[in-house]
């Protein structure tokens, strides 16, 4: 038993370094931001927007498989930044309220909460790289 | 005879268990004073317990509420503005889902006060009750005289509000979801941002209605 043991541990020792290192370069990146973008998410986000992205009634609009995040992709970062005000549509349904402006937020941070927004409640958009948030901030409306 | 130890007692671990929430019995919040009274010729003290006072408010259906409204009811208080953007959100959500645990009860009901009348006319209560998916007779959002509110809140419901330029929204409020028994007793306050004591608050209003069944004292 005792010697079974001994063949098996460099065994699955080579396993586990070759499954960590299959992680791409950008899988890693990609996580990173995921993670982050969770932990602004719980302390910025989650009042309004709920736990699971259900935003709350006819009052504040749902993130869960939320149309509106693939069409305004460009504009993510300047809605968080500078809040949004007036009517939008969102998964068929008119919503009006008002969202508070996030600036005490980095360009960092905002590429890594869009990251972890689009790629939760059954949307999958993929990374959004903090390159692209300084190009949208620069293009605000 | 062994064998049969250990479900026997995993039984009576279990109805020992089962005694113990039946017997559940929730506090009585604020001043309390004795009063002694003749009661057929002999002298009994009585303890009295603060209520909710009068009040005179207006729903969102332009309804005047009064604490009469609310008497032989159980109902859950918070105090929020439509405009606030911190805390509320999730207030109201937690709310939505103690009027979903009841819905269909007519003897359990939720209030609102609005802490920013200025704003929050019946229009806007309105429209905010319904997009919130609330329904008007099982849920009123109030609007009354500030000064009535605020010391209500802070004498009454034990919850601290007031103006603020600092605070996201105006204004600096608790977020305590406030339990009420038919007699107008505040019996439990619940922090209206954590789910956990939230689903404790739902547990509890069937506590109370069971209370209500079968009054022990």
């Amino acid at each position: 038993m005792k010697r079974l043991i001994v063949l098996l541990l460099p065994f699955t020792f080579i396993l586990t370094t070759i499954f960590v290192s299959c992680q791409s370069e950008s899988e890693i990146e990609y996580k990173r931001y995921y993670i982050q973008g969770r932990n602004i998410y719980q302390t910025q986000c989650k009042n309004c927007h709920a736990e699971n992205g259900e935003g709350l009634g006819g009052l504040i609009p749902p993130l869960q498989a939320a149309d509106y995040l693939k069409k305004n992709k460009g504009q993510l970062a300047c809605i968080i930044q500078n809040g949004l005000k007036g009517a939008i549509q969102v998964n068929g349904k008119t919503y009006n309220g008002q969202m508070p402006a996030q600036t005490q937020l980095s360009p960092i941070e905002i590429a890594e909460v869009i990251t972890y927004i689009s790629n939760s409640f059954g949307n999958k958009q993929g990374i959004y790289q903090v390159e692209k948030v300084n190009v949208d901030l620069g293009n605000c409306r | 005879m062994k064998k049969l130890m250990w479900p026997v007692m995993a039984l009576l671990a279990f109805t020992a268990c089962n005694n113990k929430v039946k017997e559940t019995k929730l506090p009585i919040y604020g001043t309390r004073e004795p009063i002694t009274k003749m009661v057929g010729g002999k002298q009994v003290t009585d303890t009295v317990y603060a209520t909710i006072p009068p009040f005179s408010f207006v729903d969102q259906e332009r309804q005047t509420i009064t604490e009469n409204d609310l008497h032989g009811k159980i109902y859950v208080a918070d105090f929020f503005f439509t405009s606030c953007p911190s805390i509320c959100p999730v207030m109201q959500r937690n709310m939505v889902s103690v009027a979903k645990a009841y819905q269909g009860k007519p003897d359990f009901k939720l209030v609102s006060f609005t802490i920013d009348p200025r704003h929050d006319t019946i229009p806007v209560l309105k429209e905010y009750a319904e997009k919130l998916g609330a329904k008007a007779d099982q849920w009123y959002f109030l609007l009354g005289k500030k000064e009535d509110v605020y010391q209500l809140a802070e004498k009454n419901y034990l919850v601290s509000v007031s103006e603020s330029n600092t605070a996201p929204g105006g204004y600096v409020h608790q977020g305590w979801l406030v339990l009420v028994d038919k007699k107008g007793r505040v019996r439990g306050a619940y922090d209206g941002t954590d789910k956990k004591q939230v689903d404790q608050l739902i547990v509890d209003v069937k506590v109370l209605m069971d209370e209500e069944e079968n009054p022990k004292t």
